[in-house]
């Protein structure tokens, strides 16, 4: 099932897009596994996706480490540590 | 009564202490207003957020307050987009039948939506912007995002 991707901040900026579909292989099942499927799509994905130790993450919205799981996910964000209000 | 208000608009401090003061049940009422600052010759402040999940997490942070303390009303209105030196960024207000838990629960307010909501700063001096980077604590405080 396609997972609606969206990136936040610099994460955006070095993506070059805000938001697209996607639709992993069964076989990744975390978001570690997913930023690892995302970066080794291309060159600029990969360049966007480098700093895993900054990079933090959310599915269907609910804020999460790196180990979660993505099964049946319908929105997953990818940005920085936030920076306060 | 919870107020959670995400928005580029300028705000209207009087409007939102008017609605505060109508709720009733309230003897206390304690505000804080975040400006934005001068630092360093920034010349704007750009906030991004993440629409919906902000407001999710802010309406956790208020109903965090209301479960503390006996509150009539708990408000918080940010700002997004861009801002300049000077300009209001947010506001939180907490009333209460009497003031200690007002004031408490109008510090608990703004210290938790600052580590608590997905917003993330780009200033801008001059020609160049650069994001603001996460301080210690705010890294800490993403941590306790793990689901447990």
């Amino acid at each position: 099932m396609a997972i609606e991707m969206l990136y936040f901040a610099w994460v955006r900026e070095r993506m070059g897009v805000a938001q697209e579909s996607i639709d992993p292989p069964a076989a990744v099942t975390s978001v570690a596994a997913l930023v690892d499927w995302l970066a080794g799509r291309d060159d600029t994905s990969a360049a966007a996706l480098e700093d895993r130790v900054r990079l933090r993450a959310a599915v269907d919205q609910n804020f999460v480490a790196m180990d979660a799981s993505i099964v049946g996910a319908r929105e997953i964000a990818l940005f920085p540590p936030v920076t306060g209000g | 009564m919870i107020r959670i208000h995400v928005s580029p608009a300028a705000i209207d401090i009087g409007a939102e202490m008017a609605l505060v003061e109508q709720t009733g049940g309230a003897g206390a009422v304690a505000t804080f207003t975040g400006l934005v600052r001068a630092d360093d010759d920034v010349g704007t402040l750009e906030l991004e957020h993440y629409p919906g999940a902000t407001e999710s997490a802010l309406r956790l942070v208020a109903e965090g307050a209301t479960t503390r303390w006996a509150l009539a009303a708990a408000t918080i209105v940010h700002r997004v987009g861009p801002m300049v030196p000077g300009e209001r960024i947010v506001f939180v207000a907490a009333s209460a039948p009497h003031r200690a838990a007002a004031l408490e629960a109008c510090t608990y307010l703004i210290d938790r939506l600052k580590t608590d909501a997905p917003f993330w700063k780009r200033e801008t001096r001059g020609t160049e912007a650069t994001w603001v980077e996460a301080r210690d604590t705010d890294t800490a405080a993403a941590e306790r995002w793990k689901e447990d």
